[in-house]
């Protein structure tokens, strides 16, 4: 019998991280991160320029991976050199800043995928993340969006692709609950995300032959729903093979589609088929299948199956280690972010930092974009409540995380521009009418929730229609010129300039603004150490640093400004005070001159009533002095007594905290203190005056009890603070004297 | 400037041809040069695998969408007997695309020992 918990475990077992999953390491079932009994020792025996043995595996036993991994992935002119090389002094290059990332790619390539695994494992954190800094391929780190709708709504999607491009996303990637909307979702999102920005690459992931057709005709520009799997079997559930990938990825390019594969551990435990292999070796095999098909990137390290990477010890470890071996293996990183990983903001944090300082090609694949709900991938690690939180951490660390603020007005417009775009081209191809009333709707929504329940045969119809017609993005650019969005069909036929170029179809590709082609080739990665590397331009920088919400002096002078009155008049010089029952209230220099309402909201005229309420209740008399020398609140009260009849005084600073002194105190002494401005209420201004009056009188004050609050108080409101104590500073004046102020209430 | 799979200038890609509608799939279509010097450039660029893929590329790009669709089917597994694949094979070296007929050859041999044919 377990008696019941204490309250302490209780309150632990509350938290949002005992929601995840925690799995013993299992070796047989492939719950085990890097390093399994099973994984086999690395070997590569050569003879006659053909591999006869690799990872202790005989060439007659060669499932097709191997086959053609062996056939076409390693470079056998470097693998006896690499494959001699200590784990310890291969995995040293991947740190060390002195040797180049050209030399650690040379290396890499003639390793096998067991020799590589190895050698990861021994990179502990903070040297994955050096690791990741340096061997990423290209210079400039950038990010892709899933940008989906529970009801592929066009007007939405449309909208919010717009919306993500304008946050800076240079990928976008959508799919869809109802396979046959496809056509639809890949033109939507095409013509919202030009409305934005030029340069955006489109992509709509289905099924493996759905998505090629939809490639080839020109629909969408990239293509990454394009599956790996550590093991044959897994493979072929999937209904593919090593061979038929690579006449895929051939397909791709042969069309001037950019593509980019997708695995990452897990897929083959959840499968039942990792057959006793750590996840990292089964990773890779695909990341080595990856280089032999001949593609140029692939996204793993947190697909669909991070939370099972996440459950076993070292797990999160592990999925950073398959993005560091895609890299080293001179190919382009799409970090995975797909899949939440964990109910824990803390968790999620932590999975994902290491990621963000080091930069990567996609520093977070398919950031949920749109609601947790709306995203038909399942929820992402980031989504789109994160994006503030994205935006404040590449501040904070002064890093280039790919995103930037959009300001509020600008994202309401290009909403409304995509969202007429779209409801336009539809209406002139054919495809569906959609009302006023919907593109209003879409241009507000949070989400898909906020539209009401549209027929969703109109989208399957516009979507039969594009696929019967063999419609493509010429006649969609053709559309958005007819109907008057010259800018945005421009965009959409420049970037079919750019698949008959083919420039973008080199490693890890992206185009800017300009539609300038951002590649290893164009752009690459050049760190060795501190000084040299990426470093953001002033512009970018100025966008990371400049999020919405900062403010500065200025702001909250204007609004201050806003509550001024004319409640505050000077009657002379404050003089001293006899009547035993007197009480003074003493104000900083800014109180009825720049600050005229504090941190709780409170005007100070509301402030100054309820303390006057509380003396007038002890029956004492009050008058209010504004103190013009400092704006030390304890000086201020201490001034405020020293002119007081009783010796009593309260000091009132602008921005709201107040104390309780007497004349015969040391200035930092005080009788009582509200020190947390915030939170002080009306009532609590009530009893510091009725507490001041009882101590002027020698009864006995009820004490005070500050507010309490487990929020985050200073740093919401640390900033004004010191905006309003710049404002008071402005009105100091030690020649000005002590001021009797006559307050209207 | 860079000529498209129907020999235009990718230069006259602009939206004054776009209205006159003298634009089509073919001119936004990548040229097969253009894929073989993407070729050379990843050869450049430490990626032989990715030369190797453009090269077969510049092959399959002289294919109709459908042949290229029914490609990728037969080499799913189970889909093609040995011999159908052998087929297949011939039919790319007389396109010419011996690189990919090539690439069939080594897929029907490692599906045969593999039990990945129909």
């Amino acid at each position: 019998m377990t008696e019941k918990r204490v309250g302490r475990v209780r309150f632990m077992d509350q938290q949002r991280v005992n929601l995840d999953g925690f799995a013993h390491e299992d070796a047989a079932l492939g719950l085990v991160a890097m390093s399994s009994p099973a994984d086999p020792v690395p070997s590569l025996v050569v003879r006659d320029g053909h591999v006869v043995e690799m990872d202790g595996r005989p060439a007659e036993e060669f499932d097709t991976l191997d086959a053609l991994v062996a056939a076409h992935g390693i470079d056998l002119e470097i693998a006896e050199e690499a494959m001699a090389l200590e784990d310890v002094a291969l995995a040293r290059l991947f740190v060390d800043p002195a040797v180049s990332r050209s030399e650690v790619v040379r290396l890499v390539a003639g390793t096998t995928p067991a020799k590589l695994a190895r050698v990861v494992t021994l990179l502990r954190p903070p040297e994955l993340t050096m690791a990741m800094t340096k061997l990423r391929a290209r210079r400039t780190p950038s990010n892709q969006a899933h940008v989906t709708n529970r009801l592929d709504d066009p007007l939405l999607l449309a909208a919010d692709a717009a919306t993500a491009a304008a946050f800076g996303f240079r990928e976008i990637e959508t799919t869809v609950p109802v396979l046959a909307d496809a056509p639809s979702n890949a033109v939507a999102v095409t013509v919202g995300a030009a409305v934005a920005s030029p340069g955006v690459l489109v992509q709509c992931s289905v099924e493996e032959a759905m998505e090629l057709e939809m490639g080839i005709r020109g629909l969408v520009s990239y293509a990454e729903t394009v599956s790996l799997y550590g093991t044959e079997s897994v493979f072929v559930d999937g209904d593919d093979t090593p061979y038929s990938k690579a006449i895929l990825a051939a397909a791709y390019a042969s069309r001037g589609v950019k593509m980019r594969v997708s695995s990452g551990a897990g897929a083959e435990v959840l499968m039942g088929g990792a057959e006793g292999c750590s996840m990292l070796y089964l990773e890779s095999r695909c990341v080595s299948l990856a280089r032999a098909l001949g593609v140029q990137g692939v996204q793993n390290g947190g697909i669909d199956g991070a939370s099972v990477a996440a459950s076993v010890p070292g797990g999160v470890k592990e999925l950073m280690a398959e993005n560091v071996m895609v890299m080293a293996r001179n190919l382009e990183a799409c970090t995975g972010n797909d899949a939440l990983m964990s109910e824990s903001d803390v968790r999620r944090t932590s999975r994902t930092l290491p990621i963000l300082l080091a930069g990567s090609d996609y520093v977070t694949s398919g950031f949920g974009s749109i609601q947790r709900y709306d995203n038909m991938f399942g929820p992402s690690q980031w989504n789109a409540e994160d994006i503030d939180d994205w935006l404040a951490m590449q501040r904070d660390w002064g890093v280039d995380g790919g995103l930037r603020t959009a300001s509020p007005d600008d994202i309401a417009q290009l909403r409304r521009d995509a969202a007429e775009a779209c409801r336009d081209v539809y209406r002139w191809l054919g495809l569906a009418d959609f009302t006023d009333e919907h593109v209003e709707l879409a241009v507000d929504a949070v989400g898909s929730k906020d539209l009401g329940d549209p027929d969703p045969m109109v989208v399957l119809g516009a979507a039969n229609t594009i696929r019967s017609s063999g419609l493509g993005s010429l006649e969609v650019a053709r559309a958005l010129q007819e109907c008057g969005y010259d800018a945005a069909a421009g965009r959409v036929l420049a970037m079919l300039a750019a698949r008959v170029h083919g420039d973008h179809l080199q490693t890890a590709a992206i185009f800017d603004e300009s539609m300038n082609v951002l590649s290893l080739v164009t752009d690459p990665n050049d760190y060795a150490g501190p000084g040299t590397g990426y470093e953001p331009s002033p512009e970018r920088q100025a966008e990371i640093d400049a999020v919405r919400q900062a403010r500065g002096v200025e702001d909250l002078r204007a609004d201050q400004e806003e509550w001024a009155t004319n409640a505050f008049d000077v009657v002379g010089a404050a003089e001293q005070g006899s009547d035993p029952r007197e009480v003074v209230i003493g104000v900083s220099p800014g109180v009825g001159r720049t600050v005229w309402r504090t941190l709780s909201g409170l005007p100070v005229v509301e402030v100054l009533r309820e303390l006057l309420a509380g003396l007038e209740e002890e029956g004492c008399k009050a008058r209010v002095v504004r103190v013009n020398s400092t704006l030390d609140l304890g000086m201020v009260g201490l001034q405020a007594a020293r002119l007081s009849g009783s010796g009593i005084g309260i000091g009132l600073q602008g921005k709201g905290t107040a104390l309780i002194h007497r004349r015969d105190l040391p200035p930092l002494a005080n009788l009582e203190l509200y020190s947390m401005a915030p939170v002080i209420t009306p009532a609590l201004y009530r009893l510091l005056g009725s507490n001041a009056g009882r101590h002027a009188k020698g009864a006995t004050p009820v004490p005070a009890r500050n507010p309490y609050t487990d929020e985050a108080i200073e740093a919401r409101y640390h900033t004004s603070v010191i905006a309003l104590v710049a404002l008071e500073r402005r009105c100091v004046d030690r020649a000005l004297g002590n001021e009797h102020l006559q307050v209207t209430l | 400037m860079t000529k498209a799979f129907s020999g235009r200038d990718s230069g006259e890609l602009d939206l004054d041809r776009l209205s006159a509608e003298e634009l089509g799939a073919d001119d936004v279509r990548i040229h097969p040069d253009t894929l073989r010097a993407q070729a050379e450039v990843a050869r450049r660029h430490a990626n032989p695998q990715l030369a190797a893929n453009f090269a077969r590329a510049a092959e399959l790009a002289l294919l109709p969408e459908a042949e290229v669709l029914a490609l990728y089917e037969a080499l799913r597994p189970h889909r093609a007997t040995g011999e159908e694949l052998d087929a297949l094979a011939a039919r790319l070296e007389g396109v010419p695309a011996p690189l990919c007929a090539e690439l069939v050859r080594e897929a029907a041999a490692v599906y045969a020992r593999r039990g990945l044919l129909a």
